[in-house]
C-alpha cells in the first residue's frame, strides 16, 4: 500500500488510426502499468482512471462510490470551471443513488426481464426482415446506419414505451443530437427542450388513454408525470442509441475479421456467444463516473470522499487478466461475464432487450447478404469522437452481389 | 450445493435466469429473482455456480453442505 501510482496526464480524444474497435492507446498503456490510475481533471481537481477488470468491477458493486449527478462536478476532458450541478430530474435514476433509484427501477424491472424480452424476438423478426427486405430492393450500396442499425432498435423501443409511429423520426433525430458529441451547445438546449416537450405531451396521453405499453402501465404507479417524462428520457436514450451502434460497429468489426461472421453462418448455435464477444470486444458505452462518498480503499489506493472516479468498461474488457488474447475478436469465446454492461446496482435494465435485438439482426443481416462488404476502405470509414457517450461509426457504406 | 437468494437486493437484470435457467427465473410480475431449485442437481451446478458469480447486486448466495450431511 501506498505505492506511487502510474499518473494519466490527458484523456485521449480519439483513437489510434486504424484501430476503430480497440480503446485508445493512452488508456491500454495505463492498464498495463496497473488497474488504477491518478488522473487529474481539467481544472486541476485530482481524481482517479480505472482500468482493470477486478476493479471496476468491485467499484461498480460498492455502494461508497455515487452515481448522483449533483456530485459529478467535474467533466473528465473540459473545464467548466466551479461549477454547481443540479440533481438528476425526477425519474432520470441513471444519476441517482439508493433508496431513489429504487423508486423508479423497482417498477419497471418486470417489463425487462428474459422471458418477456424473449416473447419478442418474433417482432424483431419481423421488423429485421422488414429492413433486409428494403435494402434488398433499393439494391446496393446502402448506408448500413440509417437502412438497419438505427431503425430496429428505434422502432422496439418506442413500441415498447409507446411512442406513436408517425412520431418516432422526429424523435429520433432529437436524441441523436445530444449523443453524436458533436453538436453545439445551443442545438444541444433546444434538442433537449423539444424532447421534453415532446415526452411530457406523450405522457399526458397515455394518462389519458392509456394503450398497452409501459409507460401507461406505469401510469398505474404512484410515479408522478414528471417522474414519468424522465423515465421515458432515459429509456430512449439508452435504447436508442447503444443498440444501434451496436449493430453498426459490431457489423464493421464482423467485416474486419471475414471468418467470424463465416464460422457464425456455420453454427448459428454460436450467435449468443457471439453477441456477448461483440459486447466484450466493442464496449460501446465506453465510460462512466462515480463519486467517492467516503475514503475507500482500491487496489491498493486510498481514494479520498469527494474524488471523481472515470471507469473505463472499455479498457476493463480488454484486461488481459481477465481474457485470454484480449483484443482478439472471438465468437467462439466463453468470456463468462463482461463489463460491457455495467454491474451492481446499475446493470442495463435494458440488456435482455438489446440481447433479443442482436441475437436476431447479426444472422439474419449476415445471412441475406453473404457476399456483404464495405463500399469504402476501413479507414474512410468516421468514428464518432471519443467525447461522444457511446462510441460508433457516422456511417457504415456497405454493398454486395446483387 | 444449497442456493439461496435475497428478493431485496435484486435488480431484475435477468442474468442469472439467462445463465442457469434451470435454477433461476423472474417473477412475470415484478421480475424479482425466482428460486426453481434450492439444491440443483449436479449438471445444473456450474451454470449455477456462474450465475451467482455474474449477479450484479450480490443477490445470489451459494452454500456447501457440512461435510458429512448430504
Ligand atoms: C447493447 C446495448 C446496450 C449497452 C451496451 C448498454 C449499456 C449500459 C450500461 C453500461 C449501463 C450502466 C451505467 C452505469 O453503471 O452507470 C446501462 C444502464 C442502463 N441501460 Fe443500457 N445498454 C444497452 C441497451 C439498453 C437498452 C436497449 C435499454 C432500453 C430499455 C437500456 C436501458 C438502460 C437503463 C434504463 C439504464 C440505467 C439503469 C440504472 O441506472 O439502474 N439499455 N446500460
Ligand atoms: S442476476 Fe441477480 S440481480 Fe439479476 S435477476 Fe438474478 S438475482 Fe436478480
Amino acid at each position: 500500500m501506498g505505492e506511487s501510482p502510474h499518473a494519466v496526464a490527458t484523456l485521449p480524444t480519439a483513437r489510434q488510426p486504424g484501430c476503430p474497435f480497440d480503446p485508445p492507446a493512452e488508456l491500454t498503456d495505463a492498464r498495463r502499468h496497473g488497474p488504477i490510475s491518478r488522473y487529474t481533471f481539467p481544472g486541476g481537481k485530482p481524481g482517479w482512471l480505472i482500468t482493470g477488470f477486478d476493479l471496476v468491477r468491485s467499484v461498480l458493486a460498492d455502494p461508497r462510490f455515487s452515481s448522483r449527478k449533483e456530485l459529478m462536478r467535474h467533466h473528465p476532458t473540459i473545464d467548466y470551471g466551479d461549477i454547481e450541478v443540479p440533481p438528476a430530474p425526477p425519474g432520470e435514476f441513471l444519476l441517482m443513488d439508493e433508496p431513489l433509484h429504487s423508486r423508479y427501477r423497482k417498477p419497471l424491472m418486470g417489463k425487462f426481464t428474459v422471458r418477456r424480452m424473449r416473447l419478442l424476438t418474433e417482432r424483431v423478426e419481423q421488423i429485421t426482415a422488414g429492413h433486409l427486405d428494403a435494402m434488398e430492393k433499393a439494391g446496393p450500396p446502402a448506408d448500413l446506419v440509417t437502412a438497419f442499425a438505427k431503425p430496429i432498435p428505434a422502432i422496439m423501443i418506442c413500441e415498447l414505451l409507446g411512442v406513436p409511429y408517425e412520431d418516432r423520426g422526429s424523435f429520433q433525430e432529437q436524441v441523436e443530437m445530444f449523443m453524436n458529441g458533436e453538436t453545439s451547445d445551443e442545438d444541444l438546449i433546444a434538442a433537449y427542450t423539444a424532447t421534453q416537450d415532446y415526452l411530457a405531451e406523450l405522457v399526458a396521453a397515455k394518462r389519458a388513454n392509456p394503450t398497452d405499453d409501459v409507460l401507461s402501465d406505469l401510469t398505474d404507479t404512484d410515479l408522478t408525470d414528471e417522474e414519468l417524462k424522465g423515465i421515458a428520457l432515459i429509456l430512449l436514450a439508452a435504447g436508442l442509441d447503444t443498440t444501434a451502434n451496436m449493430l453498426a460497429l459490431g457489423t464493421f468489426a464482423l467485416l474486419r475479421n471475414p471468418e467470424q461472421p463465416a464460422a457464425l453462418r456455420a453454427d448459428p448455435a454460436l450467435a449468443d456467444a457471439a453477441v456477448e464477444e461483440l459486447l466484450r470486444y466493442l464496449s460501446v458505452a465506453k465510460t462512466f463516473m462515480r463519486t467517492a462518498l467516503e475514503d475507500a480503499e482500491v487496489g491498493g489506493q486510498i481514494i479520498e470522499a469527494g474524488s471523481p472516479v472515470i471507469l473505463s468498461f472499455n479498457t476493463a474488457n480488454r484486461d488481459p487478466e481477465r481474457f485470454a488474447d484480449p483484443h482478439v475478436l472471438d465468437l467462439r469465446r466463453q468470456n463468462g461475464g463482461h463489463l460491457a454492461f455495467g454491474h451492481g446496482v446499475h446493470q442495463c435494465l435494458g440488456q435482455q432487450l438489446a440481447r433479443v435485438e442482436m441475437r436476431v439482426a447479426f444472422p439474419a443481416l449476415f445471412g441475406r447478404f453473404p457476399t456483404l462488404r464495405l463500399a469504402v476502405p476501413p479507414e474512410a470509414v468516421a468514428l464518432r469522437p471519443e467525447t461522444a457517450d457511446v462510441h460508433g461509426v457516422k456511417s457504415l457504406p456497405v454493398t454486395w452481389d446483387a | 450445493m444449497r442456493i439461496a437468494v435475497d428478493a431485496e437486493r435484486c435488480i431484475g437484470a435477468g442474468m442469472c435466469a439467462l445463465t442457469a435457467p434451470e435454477v433461476f427465473d423472474q417473477d412475470a410480475d415484478d421480475g424479482h429473482v425466482l428460486l426453481l431449485r434450492a439444491e440443483p442437481p449436479t449438471a445444473a451446478r456450474a451454470a449455477a455456480r456462474m450465475a451467482a458469480g455474474v449477479c450484479p447486486s450480490g443477490a445470489i448466495t451459494l452454500s456447501e453442505p457440512e461435510p458429512g450431511s448430504s
